[in-house]
C-alpha cells in the first residue's frame, strides 16, 4: 500500500511529508525531488521507479503530490485517491496553491490521518470528513453526536447524514455534455464522442429514495415489458432513445439493481454531487462545423480562410464560441478579417483567436487571414496542429433526455409532487479540433 | 490567522526557545510551539531533541493538540523507545476514553509507533478495541493488527489476533469488513504461517461479495484485490463471482473498475470458452475500459498499459474500438505512446486505411519520440497487414523526402524489417535509400542500411565503393555496425567474387587483427575460416534463407502474460514486470492464471488426486531477436551461445583445410599471412573446438547430496540435497523421497533471508502427486536477488519446505564455491594493487591437509570452480599460487596457496575486504582439493 505521501512546491521544497510505512526512509523524499523534479529530461512516465521504490506523481499548477511505495500496489487506486485527495484539499481551502498549503497544513495532517490509515484509503467524502474534522478543535461534543458521525463515515450510506430538513424541498439536474471531434480537413469525421456528466444538487428533507429515468435505450427497452420483440426496437420508444456506450455512477447509485433491473436508484449526497457519467459515439448532433483553407503562398505568406457553420435550432443561441487558428511559430504578423465578432492574432499563443459572443442555429460565419512568416533559413517545418473550438450550447448533443426523477421519502410526509425540480441541459465543447 | 508563519523560523537558538515554549503554562502557547515543531519536522529538521517536552503535552483534551502530538511521536518514537515509553498509559487509558473518535486514534497511532516494548502492552487495548461497539473503532483495529503483524510477526499470530480479524470478515458493517480484507491481503502476503488460519473459501468470499455491494469505493478495491486472489473451486463458482462482480464495471472509480476487470479475466481462464457467459463477459468490458480514457492522463496511462496486456490476452475485447485509440493533439506524451502501442495490436486489413492516415499526421509531430515510434509504427503495419505493405512502404517513402534527420533513419530501420518480410518485392526503393547514406549517424540506422546493401550487392552497382566508404572509419563505429559491415562485405564478395577481394580482405584484417571485440574478432575468424577451406559450404552459410520474421512484436512472453494478468490495476501491469522484479519480500510469490478443467471431474468429487494439475508451461513465442535468428546476418540482439554451438556444428570439421581454388585460392593465402603464424592460426582455430567440446564437461565439485531433512522430522518426507554450479548459475539439487503411506502433493519452497540472498528463481516444480515410497529429484535453479541478512555460520540457508502435510524447516550450508563467478578472473597488475591494499590484518592463513596434487592439477582444479591462478612462481623449491575469485555479490577474495613439493600439506592464504568470508571459503578449497 501506500508508504508515505509527500507535496512539493515547484521548487522542491516539501511542503507535507507524511509516512505511513516503514520501508520509507527521509530519503525518499530527496530522491523523488532529485530524479524527478529536477530530473535533468522531463519525466515522461507519472510512475517513476528509483532503486525499488515507486513513485506516483499528479500536478496542481505547481504543486507536485506524491505517493510513494515499496510493494506492488494498486496503482489505479493511487492515482484516485491523489485526485481525490486535491479535490478534499479543495473544498476545505479552495485553490491547491503553496500559500494555501502552508496556511492549513496542520489541518492537511489532520485530513491524512483521517483518509489514509496506513497507507489504506479510508472514507473520502468531503460531505461527512467536514462533520468532524473542522480544524474549530472539537468541543466536547454528545454521545449521541459522535456515535451518528461514527456510523456515516463507516455506515453503508456513508454520504448522508439524518435528520437532514429544508423546508422546500427541491432539486436541481444539470445534464453538461462535452462533445470531442476530431475532423480531417476534407470535413470527414474521424471520431467523436459525447462525455456527459450528470450533477445533481439535492436540497431534500430526510433519507429520500430518488428513481432517475433517462432514455437510453437498453434502460427503456426492459421498461416496455410487452414489447421486446425485435420487431418493436424500432418502433415508438427507438424514436428518441439514444445508445449509450457506457455509464458510470456515483458510489450512492445501487449497481446491482442497475444490472438487473435497469433502473436508476439511489438516495442522494446533501447538496452537490455528480450522480452519473456516461458517454455515446452514436447520432451525435455536431453543434458546429469548422471548414479550413490554408494556402502558403511562397516562404513568407500564407493564407488562411476558416468557415463556421452551426447546425442547430434557429431558435437556440450558442456562447462563448472561440476559433482558435494556430500560426506558425516564424510569424511576424498577420492582417485579419472576419464578419462577426472580433479576431486577433495573438503573437505569445501561436494562434488566431476569433472570439464570437452569440450565434444562432443554422448560420454561417467566415474569417480570411493573411499571415506574414519571417524568412527562416532552416526552420524546423511546421507541423499544423488543428484548430480548436470552444462554445456553449443550451442542449445536449448527445440527444439525451432527462424522463424522470421521482422522490420517495416514506418516514417524513412530503410526495414526490411536493419537490420543486429543476433540468437545464447544457453543451460545451471538449476537444473540438479540425485538422488544416 | 494562518498556519504559515510556522514555517518561518530559522533562528539559531531555535530548539532552546521551543523548549521553553513547550513547557509553558498557557495552552494557546503550547499549541502554537507544537505546531513549530511539526513544520520544522516537515521540512526535515531534526526536532528529535525536543522528544520529552511534546510527549509532555500528549495529556489534553484538545484534540487537534493531541492529533499533532501523535503525529510527532509517530516520526521519533524509534529514535527514543525509552522516553516513547511514557506514553503507553495515555494511550491505554484513550482507548477506553468514551468517545469512539479518540479510542480510534488511540489504536490507530499507536499501531505506527514501532518500538517492541510498547508493542507489548497495545495487545490487550487492541483487542478489546477489536470487539468495540462501535464500527469506526472496529474498523480501525483491524487496520492496527496489520501494522501491529508488520512489527512483530509472531506476537499476532501468537495472540490470536489471526482468528480476530477472520471474525470481522463477518461484521455488519461494510466498512470493517472492508479494512479487514485488507489487513488479511498484507497478512498473507508476508507470512505463510498465517496461510492455513486466513485462506479464503468459498464461504468468506460469499461474504465479500455481499459487503462489496455496500462498502466506499476504496473498500470495494480491498475486497476485489483479494476475491482476485482466491480460486474458485469449479467453473459454477467462478461464473457466479463473475456475476456479482460484473456491476462494479460502472463505477465511477477507475480503481473499482480495473479490478473488477481483474477479477473477470482470471475468472474466466476457468469458464468453458465457447460458453455464452464468456461472449458477454468479453462484450461487457470493453465498455468500460474505453470510458477510463476520458479519465485524468494518469489514469488513463494506467488504464492504457493494462489495455495493452488485455488486448494481448484477449483479442477479441476492443478489435472494434480503434478510433479511440486515436491519439488527441494535446494528450501527455506518455498517453501518447501508449495509445501508439495499442493501435498497432488493434490493426487489421479493415481498418488499415485510417491507422496509416493516422499514423502519417503523427509523423509530423514535434516530439521526437513519438515521432520515430510512429515512423516504426508503419512498418509494423506493413509487416501485420500484407495488403497495405505497399501502400506503407510509399508512406515511409514519402517520409524519407521530408530529410528530417531522424525520421529518415527510423525509416530505414524498419525498411529493413520489410525486406525482411517480402524478400525480392521493393527493391526498387534502394536507391533513394541509398541517397541518404551520408545523413545517417545512428548506428541502428546504419547498420540497417548496410545490411540492405550486403543483402541486395548484385544488384546495386555500386555496392563495393558504398560498403568501402563505410569501411573507412571502420575503427570508430558501433560494434553493431561493425559486425554487419563484416557480414555484408562477405556476402558481397561470395556473391561478386571478381573484384572485392581487396576488400574482404581488408575488412577480415580490421576485424581479426585490429579489433579488442572478442565477438567481432570470432566472426572474423569464422568467415575467414570458411572462405577459405569451403566456398560452398561459405555460401551456404552466408547466404541461407533466413526464417521469415513474426507479425506480432513485442509480444509479451506468455507465462509473464498471464502472471501480468492476475496483476492487472497494480505496479506490475504498469510497469510490464512480474512484482519480483521491483518489490522484495514474499509478495513476490509468483500468480497465474488457473486452469480451465471443463472435462475433468471437478476437484472436490475427486479429492486432491489432480489438484496441482501440472501446469503446461506453453510454447515460448520467441522474441524478435530470435526469430530473426540467422546468426550470420542480423546481429541487432548479438548470438547466444546456441547458436554459436550450431554454428560449430556446421563446419566443416577441422582437418586440414581442402585446397580452395580459384580466387578463393589467393585469399586462402592471404589470410593466412594476415594470423602472422601461417598455419598456427588453424591449430588455434583446432583449439577453439576442443573448448567447445570440454565445456559442457567441466569437472565442476558438485558436493554429494546429504539429508537435509529426515523423514522423521517431515513427518515422513525426506529431503536430501546439494548445491551444484551449471551454465553460471546456482542450482540446488533436491530429492524428496516419501515415507510416508500417503501420497504427497503440492509442495512448495521458500528460502529465509540469508547472506547471500540466495532464492528460488523459478517455482518448484517437482512430480505431483508423490506416491508413498518414491523419490522425485529436481533442480532448482536459483538467484541471488533476494534480501540479505548475515547469517550464523556465515553460510547457512534457511529453508521451508509446504506439501498438504504441513510445512518443515531445515537448514543447509551452501558450499562456498558454488558463489563464485565465472568472472572472478582478475589482472596481474589488479591483483598485486589489491593485495597491498588489503591490511595485513585481514589475512587468515589455515593449511590443508592431504592432498596428493602437484601445483598444475591444483590450479585446474581450482579453475573448474572458478577460481583463477593468476601467477604462479616458484620460491625456494615451493610453488605459489597466486589466485583470485569474486562471490555472487560482488565482494573477492585473494588468494596465496603454497605447495612444497612431496609435502601433502598446502598453506593457503586468504585475503579479503570482508574478513568473516575466510572461513568458508577455506573450506570450500578444502573440499574442491580433496575431490
Amino acid at each position: 500500500m501506500i508508504g508515505g505521501l509527500f507535496i512539493y512546491n515547484h521548487k522542491g521544497e516539501v511542503l507535507i511529508s507524511r509516512v505511513f510505512r516503514d520501508d520509507i526512509g527521509r530519503n525518499a523524499v530527496d530522491a523523488f525531488r532529485v530524479n524527478v523534479i529536477h530530473a535533468r529530461q522531463q519525466v515522461r512516465s507519472p510512475v517513476t521507479n528509483i532503486a525499488r521504490t515507486s513513485f506516483f506523481h499528479i500536478k496542481r499548477s505547481n504543486i507536485w503530490v506524491a505517493a510513494v511505495t515499496r510493494q506492488n500496489v494498486n496503482a489505479a487506486m493511487v492515482f484516485e485517491f491523489l485526485h481525490k485527495m486535491c479535490e478534499v484539499m479543495a473544498a476545505y481551502f479552495g485553490k491547491i496553491s503553496e500559500e494555501n498549503i502552508k496556511n492549513n497544513f496542520v489541518l492537511i495532517y489532520e485530513i491524512l490521518d483521517e483518509i489514509l490509515d496506513f497507507g489504506y484509503p479510508q472514507n473520502t467524502d468531503t460531505g461527512i470528513l467536514k462533520t468532524f474534522i473542522t480544524q474549530q478543535g472539537v468541543k466536547s461534543q454528545t454521545k449521541e453526536e459522535t456515535a451518528q458521525i461514527t456510523s456515516q463515515v463507516t455506515g453503508q450510506i456513508g454520504w448522508r447524514r439524518e435528520g437532514i430538513k429544508y423546508r422546500r424541498n427541491e432539486f436541481f439536474l444539470d445534464v453538461l455534455e462535452s462533445v470531442n471531434l476530431l475532423m480531417s480537413p476534407q470535413g470527414q469525421v474521424l471520431s467523436a464522442h459525447v462525455a456527459g456528466r450528470i450533477v445533481m444538487k439535492s436540497y431534500l428533507s430526510g433519507m429520500p429514495e430518488c428513481k432517475f429515468g433517462i432514455n437510453d435505450k437498453v434502460l427503456m427497452e426492459s421498461k416496455g415489458k410487452s414489447s421486446l420483440d425485435d420487431s418493436a426496437r424500432g418502433g415508438a420508444s427507438g424514436k428518441t432513445a439514444i445508445a449509450i456506450d457506457d455509464c458510470q455512477f456515483h458510489q450512492c447509485v445501487k449497481l446491482s439493481k442497475f444490472e438487473t433491473e435497469h433502473s436508476i436508484s439511489f438516495i442522494p449526497p446533501d447538496g452537490e454531487f455528480e450522480l452519473m457519467r456516461y458517454r455515446t459515439t452514436k447520432d451525435i448532433s455536431l453543434p458546429f462545423r469548422v471548414i479550413p483553407l490554408v494556402r502558403e503562398v511562397g516562404r513568407q505568406k500564407m493564407e488562411v480562410k476558416v468557415v463556421v457553420k452551426s447546425n442547430f435550432k434557429p431558435s437556440l443561441l450558442a456562447q462563448r464560441v472561440e476559433v482558435r487558428i494556430p500560426t506558425p511559430l516564424n510569424t511576424s504578423g498577420a492582417q485579419v478579417i472576419c464578419m462577426k465578432g472580433r479576431a486577433k492574432y495573438k503573437a505569445s499563443e501561436n494562434a488566431i483567436v476569433w472570439k464570437i459572443k452569440r450565434m444562432a442555429g443554422m448560420k454561417e460565419c467566415q474569417l480570411s487571414a493573411e499571415i506574414e512568416l519571417l524568412n527562416t533559413d532552416k526552420g524546423k517545418k511546421w507541423t499544423r496542429p488543428p484548430i480548436s473550438m470552444n462554445f456553449e450550447v443550451p442542449f445536449a448533443p448527445s440527444g439525451f433526455k432527462v424522463r424522470f426523477l421521482k422522490v420517495f421519502e416514506h418516514k417524513i410526509n412530503y410526495s414526490d409532487h411536493d419537490v420543486i425540480k429543476w433540468v437545464r441541459y447544457i453543451g460545451r465543447s471538449g476537444l473540438y479540433e479540425t485538422r488544416c | 490567522m494562518t498556519d504559515s508563519k510556522y514555517f518561518t523560523t530559522t533562528k539559531k537558538g531555535e530548539i532552546f526557545e521551543l523548549k521553553a515554549e513547550l513547557n509553558s503554562d498557557k495552552k494557546e502557547k503550547k499549541k502554537e510551539a507544537v505546531k513549530k515543531v511539526i513544520a520544522s519536522m516537515t521540512v526535515g529538521k531534526d526536532v528529535s531533541a525536543l522528544f520529552a517536552d511534546v510527549v509532555n503535552c500528549m495529556q489534553t483534551d484538545n484534540l487537534e493538540l493531541k492529533k499533532l502530538v501523535y503525529l510527532y511521536l509517530m516520526n521519533y518514537a524509534k529514535t527514543q523507545p525509552d522516553v516513547a515509553i511514557i506514553s503507553v498509559n495515555t494511550f491505554v487509558r484513550d482507548c477506553e476514553d468514551p468517545n469512539p473518535l479518540i479510542r480510534a486514534l488511540a489504536v490507530r497511532t499507536m499501531g505506527c509507533i514501532r518500538v517492541d516494548k510498547i508493542t507489548e502492552y497495545l495487545c490487550d487495548p487492541l483487542r478489546k478495541c477489536l470487539k468495540d461497539e462501535d464500527p469506526y473503532v472496529r474498523k480501525t483495529a483491524a487496520v492496527c493488527v496489520a501494522k501491529l503483524h508488520d512489527i512483530n510477526a509472531k506476537l499476532v499470530e501468537d495472540q490470536g489476533f489471526l482468528d480476530a480479524l477472520k471474525d470481522l470478515l463477518s461484521d455488519s458493517n461494510p466498512m470493517v469488513v472492508a479494512n479487514a480484507v485488507a489487513a488479511i491481503s498484507e497478512i498473507l502476503e508476508t507470512s505463510d504461517t498465517a496461510q492455513t488460519s486466513l485462506e479464503m473459501n468459498s464461504n468468506t468470499i460469499n461474504k465479500l461479495l455481499t459487503a462489496l455491494n455496500e462498502c466506499t469505493e476504496w473498500g470495494q478495491v480491498f475486497i476485489l484485490d483479494s476475491i482476485s486472489n482466491y480460486n474458485p473451486k469449479d467453473d459454477k463458482e467462478a461464473q457466479s463471482i463473475c456475476e456479482r462482480v460484473t456491476p462494479r464495471l460502472a463505477h465511477a472509480n477507475a480503481a473499482v473498475v480495473l479490478s473488477a476487470v481483474k477479477v473477470i479475466m482470471k475468472y474466466m481462464e476457468i469458464l468453458d470458452i465457447n460458453s455464452e457467459t464468456v461472449t458477454i463477459l468479453v462484450k461487457k468490458l470493453s465498455p468500460p475500459l474505453v470510458t477510463l480514457l476520458s479519465a485524468e492522463p494518469e489514469i488513463q496511462y494506467v488504464a492504457l498499459r493494462n489495455i495493452n496486456l488485455i488486448v494481448q490476452k484477449r483479442p477479441d475485447i476492443l478489435k472494434t474500438e480503434m478510433k479511440v485509440f486515436f491519439v488527441k493533439y494535446n494528450d501527455p506524451i506518455y498517453v501518447k505512446l501508449e495509445k501508439l502501442d495499442i493501435m498497432i495490436r488493434l490493426t487489421n486489413q479493415g481498418n488499415i486505411a485510417q491507422v496509416l492516415a493516422e499514423l502519417k499526421e503523427y509523423a509530423a509531430e514535434v516530439d521526437v519520440d513519438f515521432v520515430r515510434k510512429s515512423v516504426r509504427a508503419i512498418g509494423r503495419c506493413a509487416i501485420k497487414v500484407e495488403q497495405a505493405a505497399e501502400r506503407c512502404v510509399g508512406t515511409l517513402l514519402d517520409l524519407i523526402q521530408t530529410k528530417v534527420n531522424y525520421v529518415v533513419q527510423e525509416a530505414i530501420v524498419v525498411i529493413k524489417d520489410i525486406f525482411r518480410k517480402y524478400p525480392n518485392k521493393y527493391e526498387s526503393i534502394i536507391a533513394t535509400l541509398c541517397e541518404n547514406l551520408d545523413t545517417l549517424d545512428e548506428p541502428e540506422a546504419r547498420a540497417s542500411m548496410i545490411w540492405i546493401i550486403g543483402e541486395y550487392a548484385e544488384r546495386i552497382d555500386n555496392a563495393d565503393e558504398l560498403l568501402e566508404s563505410f569501411l573507412e572509419g571502420f575503427q570508430d563505429e558501433n560494434t553493431q555496425v561493425q559486425l554487419q559491415l563484416l557480414t555484408a562485405i562477405v556476402k558481397l564478395f561470395l556473391k561478386r567474387p571478381t573484384d572485392t577481394q581487396e576488400l574482404v580482405q581488408q575488412v577480415l584484417s580490421l576485424a581479426t587483427q585490429d579489433s579488442d571485440n572478442p565477438d567481432l574478432r570470432d566472426r572474423g575468424y569464422i568467415y575467414w575460416r570458411l572462405l577459405s577451406t569451403d566456398p560452398a559450404a561459405a555460401k551456404e552459410v552466408v547466404l541461407a534463407e533466413k526464417p521469415l520474421i513474426s507479425e506480432e512484436t513485442d509480444l509479451i512472453e506468455p507465462t509473464l502474460l498471464d502472471e501480468l494478468i492476475c496483476h492487472i490495476a497494480s505496479l506490475a501491469s504498469v510497469y510490464h514486470k512480474p512484482p519480483s522484479a521491483f518489490v522484495e519480500g514474499r509478495g513476490t510469490m509468483r500468480r497465474s492464471l488457473p486452469r480451465n478443467q471443463s472435462g475433468e471431474a471437478p476437484l472436490s468429487d475427486t479429492g486432491a488426486t489432480n489438484a496441482p494439475a501440472p501446469v503446461q508451461q506453453p510454447t515460448v513465442i520467441p522474441g524478435v531477436d530470435s526469430l530473426i535468428g540467422d546468426l550470420l546476418d542480423m546481429d541487432l540482439g548479438g548470438p547466444t551461445p546456441y547458436q554459436q554451438q550450431q554454428m560449430m556444428n556446421q563446419m566443416p570439421p577441422s582437418a586440414p583445410a581442402a585446397q580452395p581454388q580459384g580466387a578463393i585460392d589467393l585469399l586462402g593465402e592471404g589470410l593466412d599471412n594476415l594470423l602472422g603464424g601461417g598455419g598456427g592460426g588453424l591449430d588455434s582455430l583446432g583449439g577453439l573446438s576442443d573448448i567447445f567440446g570440454s565445456v559442457s564437461q567441466s569437472s565442476f565439485y558438485t558436493p554429494p547430496q546429504e539429508v537435509w531433512l529426515p523423514a522423521a522430522k517431515g513427518k515422513g518426507l525426506e529431503v536430501t540435497g546439494t548445491f551444484a554450479r551449471r551454465n553460471k548459475q546456482i542450482f540446488m539439487e533436491l530429492t524428496f523421497t516419501n515415507k510416508a503411506m500417503q501420497p504427497m502433493m503440492g509442495f512448495a519452497i521458500q528460502f529465509n533471508k540469508n547472506s547471500f540472498g540466495l532464492l528460488p528463481a523459478s517455482p518448484l516444480q517437482i512430480q505431483s502427486p508423490l506416491p508413498p515410497n518414491q523419490s522425485a529429484s529436481v533442480s532448482l535453479p536459483l538467484n541471488t536477488q533476494g534480501q540479505v541478512q548475515k547469517m550464523d555460520p556465515l553460510a547457512t540457508v534457511q529453508v521451508a519446505v509446504k506439501n498438504n502435510i504441513g510445512v518443515f524447516y531445515y537448514s543447509c550450508q551452501v558450499p562456498m564455491h558454488v558463489l563464485f563467478i565465472e568472472e572472478g578472473e582478475m589482472d596481474k597488475k589488479d591483483f598485486l594493487a589489491s593485495w597491498k591494499e588489503i591490511p595485513a590484518q585481514n589475512e587468515v592463513q589455515k593449511t590443508i591437509d592431504g592432498v596428493q596434487h602437484n601445483a598444475d592439477t591444483v590450479s585446474q582444479k581450482l579453475r573448474n570452480n572458478n577460481v583463477f591462478t593468476i601467477a604462479k612462481r616458484n620460491v625456494e623449491g615451493q610453488d605459489m599460487l597466486y589466485q583470485s575469485l569474486c562471490l555472487t555479490n560482488g565482494i573477492r577474495v585473494l588468494a596465496e596457496l603454497k605447495i612444497q613439493p612431496g609435502m601433502s600439506t598446502f598453506t593457503l592464504s586468504l585475503k579479503s575486504g570482508v574478513q568473516d568470508i575466510c572461513l568458508p571459503i577455506h573450506q570450500a578449497f578444502d573440499n574442491i582439493l580433496h575431490n
